[in-house]
């Protein structure tokens, strides 16, 4: 009997070492418990699709990793699409890295969340003061995340094929009307030469929506949400204005002007002559004046009426507020703020540096470069995307709407449901006090 | 038979209480035997499940510096004024209600096709089956790329008409993107079900078949007389393991078509997962999560109930 | 005359179907080895099905070299066989405490553990997060071990939920009340007590019930999506089927979509080719009667 009960024992002994054992391989190998263990700290990246991008970053690491003895820095990147939602879902664990990046229009909400710690990034060889407005994130004023880099949006577009339809090259001066565009969109199509002319990156996911088609919205004289207090949705993304920009795109596709779902490199299409005008970033441009020399047009958004409009604030670096070892994460940011870096992230990306000192070094950006309309864009143009701890709930619900109007759902049904979605979720969340 | 079965039983009984210390050790060990599975149920399945339906009554989010309050009916008076909640209960209801004939019945004909006593049944069983081996995850992206407008079934389709049928893009389409997860999801589970079919068919006594050959049934009558009486325990078993697989349709969703175009692939799962992981409003998702609960429990016990009442 | 057209008819059945099976994943394993030109080019013709043309490991080596595909499969493999092992251990002991032995409050249990069963899980994954959060973790800092909070990002959260399941349990209940009652009261007779009734006897009379409830619980651990997309953010944690929806986000080629997707799926379909014989049949001698 004894003997027995004691086989049971070891039995139970032995299913109990075993969880044991898978919880300390878990911890042997995760170690990522508050972001840091001892000197080593994790640092995630949204950019595993850019091998550009994750480069640099590759890059500062191991210079930081041999620049001093003390701290280690581990790298994590994920896939851009899956990137928030694991953030998120490790917030939720208390369990950030240390260091990570965050979109732009996300750090009111991860600041609010409680996810990000300010930061005091005094004494870097480059002051915050140097930077573009756009790429530095802050929340009632206080410093969350900075960026060394911002992005334009623009048209691209050959000029050799817009002469040969009789197209207008726009200027800042005179951008595109809408009629302008319309039936240059129409010339093109008659042309028989493009099954669709515009390109606008409709097969993408995610964040692309609001960046790319808010600042549309906006020339129209809608907006995501009332910025007085933010407070209020409805009117604003459903109003006259905002129903007017979402006919219009919806007569894009029903004119045969734009693909519905876009194939999955907008950009190699348009490159292969696929399509003639393309909405896009201005991390291409380098790319595309590579293969099309001076046949490359940039060209300023269209103005719909209330001035050609594009989004601010790109992806900036940040650091948790859980952090165990926020001396570290500190050192990190402040090594990481040298120009040579500014330099290295907007050549490696193609997008504007953020300081004018970094834009002296990179081709094109130079005052006069060819790419230095871009900085001119962002300067001129840009609209920060709604400051609001609200705003990832917006977005979604902006990604829902575009796909479904693009999908040929009713323009103000689909506007009128997400600004009633946006105010009930203010409404339940207590328009996001606390 | 039952009584000499219970009169069995109480004889042991009587021997067994030779000791009560006997008796008592058999409780503690069985009591040690059951304890992990119990406790793991409880911490893993009960107290989670207790969790969804209190939180479906407050206004807990993924993350928020402020605590969840009581907030009494407001999730569920808010997500039946939501059109998409209804259309994903359509959507799930219309999944399920093809999938289940459906997959049930082909997985009948596959495992009488394989129950034959003729060579190489073992090789088209394998066959049958490997699909689902393969995972949801990996048949989904395959089948995304097989539905596209240039994929293979257009070049199927077309070689097979002779090019009469114009080809389009399945999933792009709201028309018919339901039925193409609808036909991909079959493809990949029905060899699940044939292996059950086909275990219910085996143990049909083989001297059932042989009277009805002698009565010169024919095998239509063979079929109605002696195999569908005989797989009434499979039915019950298929019909609700395919049921509540049907209704948690999420994983084909969330890698093909993200619930659109237009909402005709959103389903109740799949809503439940963008409001309370994407959009963190954890408890909206609770009281969707508890409604499909509720759902899937009415169903079940009306098939319980359905299937009983043959007895 | 007319058998013969029958069966026949039949065979010729058997073999569309299993054309309708099959080629979707011969596609799969032959455009594994294919640039993604050919792939395209070879859509029109019964080449698409055929391993010829330029092949060659490029999209395998793509793979290794973009994501550690080896640690993802490594961990899978970890996660599915340690949930294979304790689930066996533990609903199989909690099935014969149900089973054969007599005790107050038993089928109180045994009814319990069976309305988990109609519980999707789908419908608690989400508070299950939360949950998981909450529950101690005991780890290793440094050469001594404390007590945290949190489970998030660990193997157990892989593990452990999915250990305990109740139609395993009801499985091996209904496997072990086919073996007869007489054998333990033989055996206790003997001088054996109940836990070497388990192990010795009841045990090793019961390989089919066994085997099938390694697969079955094996396949929902190696196929595991949904779950580990939500609780695990640390790549050297991730497991295959979230690698592989990570990886088809990067925007690679479908080459090397092809090529994971094989990775991770014809060693499964292997094994199963190997075994299949017994796990049918093991699955036809229990009897899912439900």
């Amino acid at each position: 009997m004894v003997f027995r009960t004691r086989r049971l024992a070891v039995a139970s002994v032995a299913v109990a070492a075993a969880t044991a054992l898978v919880a300390g391989c878990a911890t042997g190998s995760g170690g990522s418990t508050s972001g840091a263990s001892g000197d080593t700290l994790t640092l995630w990246t949204h950019n595993a699709g850019n091998s550009a991008e994750l480069d640099v970053v590759k890059k500062i690491i191991k210079d930081f990793n041999a620049s001093q003895s003390k701290y280690k820095v581990e790298l994590q990147a994920f896939p851009q699409s899956n990137y928030n939602d694991s953030v998120v879902a490790a917030a939720s664990a208390r369990k950030l890295p240390c260091l990570l990046d965050v979109d732009g229009p996300n750090v009111p909400n991860w600041a609010w969340g409680g996810y990000l710690s300010p930061m005091d990034v005094s004494g870097s060889e480059v002051p915050l003061s140097d930077q573009l407005p756009s790429t530095v994130g802050r929340y009632r004023d206080k410093v969350y995340a900075f960026g060394f880099t911002d992005v334009s949006l623009t048209f691209f577009a050959r000029t050799s094929v817009l002469k040969k339809y009789g197209i207008r090259i726009p200027t800042m001066a005179k951008p595109w009307t809408k009629d302008e565009f319309d039936s240059a969109l129409a010339e093109l199509k008659k042309s028989g030469k493009f099954e669709y002319p515009l390109e606008m990156g409709t097969g993408s996911l995610g964040e692309w929506y609001p960046y790319a088609y808010s600042p549309q919205l906006q020339s129209f004289g809608g907006d995501l949400i009332d910025r007085d207090g933010y407070k209020s949705a409805s009117g604003t993304l459903d109003g006259k204005d905002a129903v007017e920009w979402a006919t219009w795109l919806r007569s894009l596709v029903t004119k045969g002007y734009l693909a519905k779902k876009s194939g999955v490199d907008p950009n190699k299409d348009f490159l292969a002559g696929k399509s003639a005008i393309h909405w896009d970033g201005s991390w291409n441009a380098a790319k595309n004046a590579a293969k099309l020399g001076d046949d490359l047009a940039i060209i300023p958004p269209v103005d719909f009426l209330h001035g050609p409009r594009i989004g601010g604030a790109s992806w900036q670096w940040a650091m948790s507020s859980t952090c165990s070892n926020k001396a570290g994460a500190q050192a990190w940011l402040k090594f990481s703020r040298q120009t040579k870096y500014f330099v290295d992230y907007a050549r490696a990306t193609g997008t504007i540096p953020a300081t004018d000192a970094a834009a002296e070094q990179v081709d094109g950006y130079q005052p006069g470069g060819e790419f230095s309309v871009f900085t001119r864009f962002a300067r001129e143009y840009a609209v920060v995307r709604p400051v609001t701890p609200a705003y990832p709930y917006i977005s979604t619900e902006f990604q829902k709407a575009v796909q479904d109007i693009l999908a040929g759902a009713d323009p103000k049904d689909a506007l009128g449901q997400a600004a009633k979605d946006i105010d009930n979720n203010l409404k339940t969340n207590n328009h996001y006090a606390g | 038979m039952t009584t000499m079965t219970a009169a069995l039983g109480r004889l042991r009984t009587v021997r067994r209480t030779r000791t009560t210390n006997a008796r008592r050790r058999e409780s503690l060990t069985a009591l040690g035997m059951a304890t992990p599975a119990v406790v793991l149920l409880i911490v893993f399945v009960v107290v989670p499940l207790a969790l969804t339906f209190a939180l479906s009554f407050t206004d807990a989010r993924l993350v928020s510096p402020t605590p969840a309050r009581f907030v009494g009916l407001r999730n569920f008076t808010q997500l039946f004024q939501d059109p998409v909640f209804f259309k994903s209960l359509r959507n799930t209801a219309y999944f399920a209600a093809v999938v289940v004939p459906l997959q049930a019945g082909l997985a009948l004909v596959l495992a009488l096709l394989v129950d034959a006593k003729v060579r190489g049944v073992n090789f088209f069983r394998t066959v049958y089956f490997l699909p689902v081996v393969t995972s949801m995850v990996v048949v989904s992206l395959l089948w995304t790329f097989l539905y596209r407008q240039d994929g293979l079934i257009n070049h199927v389709l077309s070689a097979l008409t002779f090019g009469h049928v114009e080809g389009r893009d399945w999933l792009g389409d709201p028309a018919t993107a339901m039925p193409a997860v609808i036909l991909m999801s079959v493809w990949q589970g029905v060899g699940f079900h044939m292996i059950i079919w086909l275990a219910g068919l085996q143990t049909i006594p083989a001297e059932l078949y042989e009277a009805a050959d002698l009565d010169g049934a024919t095998r239509r009558h063979r079929f109605r007389h002696v195999t569908w009486p005989g797989l009434r325990a499979t039915r019950t078993f298929v019909l609700i393991t395919i049921t509540i697989q049907a209704f948690g349709l999420f994983t084909q969703i969330n890698v093909m078509t993200q619930g659109g175009p237009l909402d005709s692939t959103t389903t109740v799962v799949h809503q439940a997962m963008r409001t309370g992981y994407e959009q963190q409003q954890t408890a909206y998702a609770a009281a969707i999560s508890l409604v499909f609960f509720v759902l899937v429990l009415t169903v079940s016990l009306v098939q319980r109930f359905l299937t009983r009442e043959k007895d | 005359m007319t058998s013969f057209l029958k069966h026949l008819g039949g065979h010729a059945g058997r073999v569309v179907l299993a054309l309708v099976f099959a080629l979707p994943l011969v596609f799969m394993l032959v455009s594994s080895f294919k640039p993604d030109d050919q792939i395209f080019g070879d859509l029109g013709s019964w080449r698409a099905f055929l391993p010829v043309g330029a092949l060659s490991l490029d999209n395998y080596t793509g793979v290794f070299e973009r994501v550690p595909a080896a640690r993802f499969l490594l961990n899978s493999v970890l996660i599915s066989s340690i949930t294979v092992v304790l689930g066996i251990l533990v609903n199989s002991m909690a099935a014969f405490a149900l089973s054969r032995m007599r005790w107050p409050g038993r089928k109180l249990v045994l009814t319990a553990v069976i309305a988990t069963l109609i519980v999707p899980f789908e419908t608690f994954a989400l508070p299950l997060v939360w949950w998981v959060n909450q529950l101690p973790l005991l780890r290793v800092n440094g050469f001594h071990l404390e007590w945290t909070t949190g489970w998030m990002d660990t193997y157990q959260v892989q593990i452990l939920p999915f250990v305990a399941n109740a139609f395993s349990v009801f499985f091996f209940h209904q496997y072990f009340q086919s073996i007869p009652k007489e054998i333990d009261e033989a055996a206790i007779v003997d001088g054996a007590g109940w836990f070497t009734i388990y192990r010795r006897i009841v045990m090793p009379l019961s390989g089919p019930a066994v085997a099938t409830v390694a697969i079955l619980t094996f396949l929902p651990a190696w196929n595991s999506y949904l779950w580990p997309l939500m609780v695990v953010q640390s790549e050297e944690l991730r497991p295959v089927m979230v690698g592989i929806s990570y990886f088809f986000q990067l925007n690679v080629g479908w080459g090397q979509i092809m090529a994971y997707s094989s990775l991770i799926t014809v060693p499964i379909l292997a094994l199963f080719v190997a075994f299949q014989r017994s796990f049918v049949n093991s699955i036809a001698s229990t009897g899912v009667k439900g």
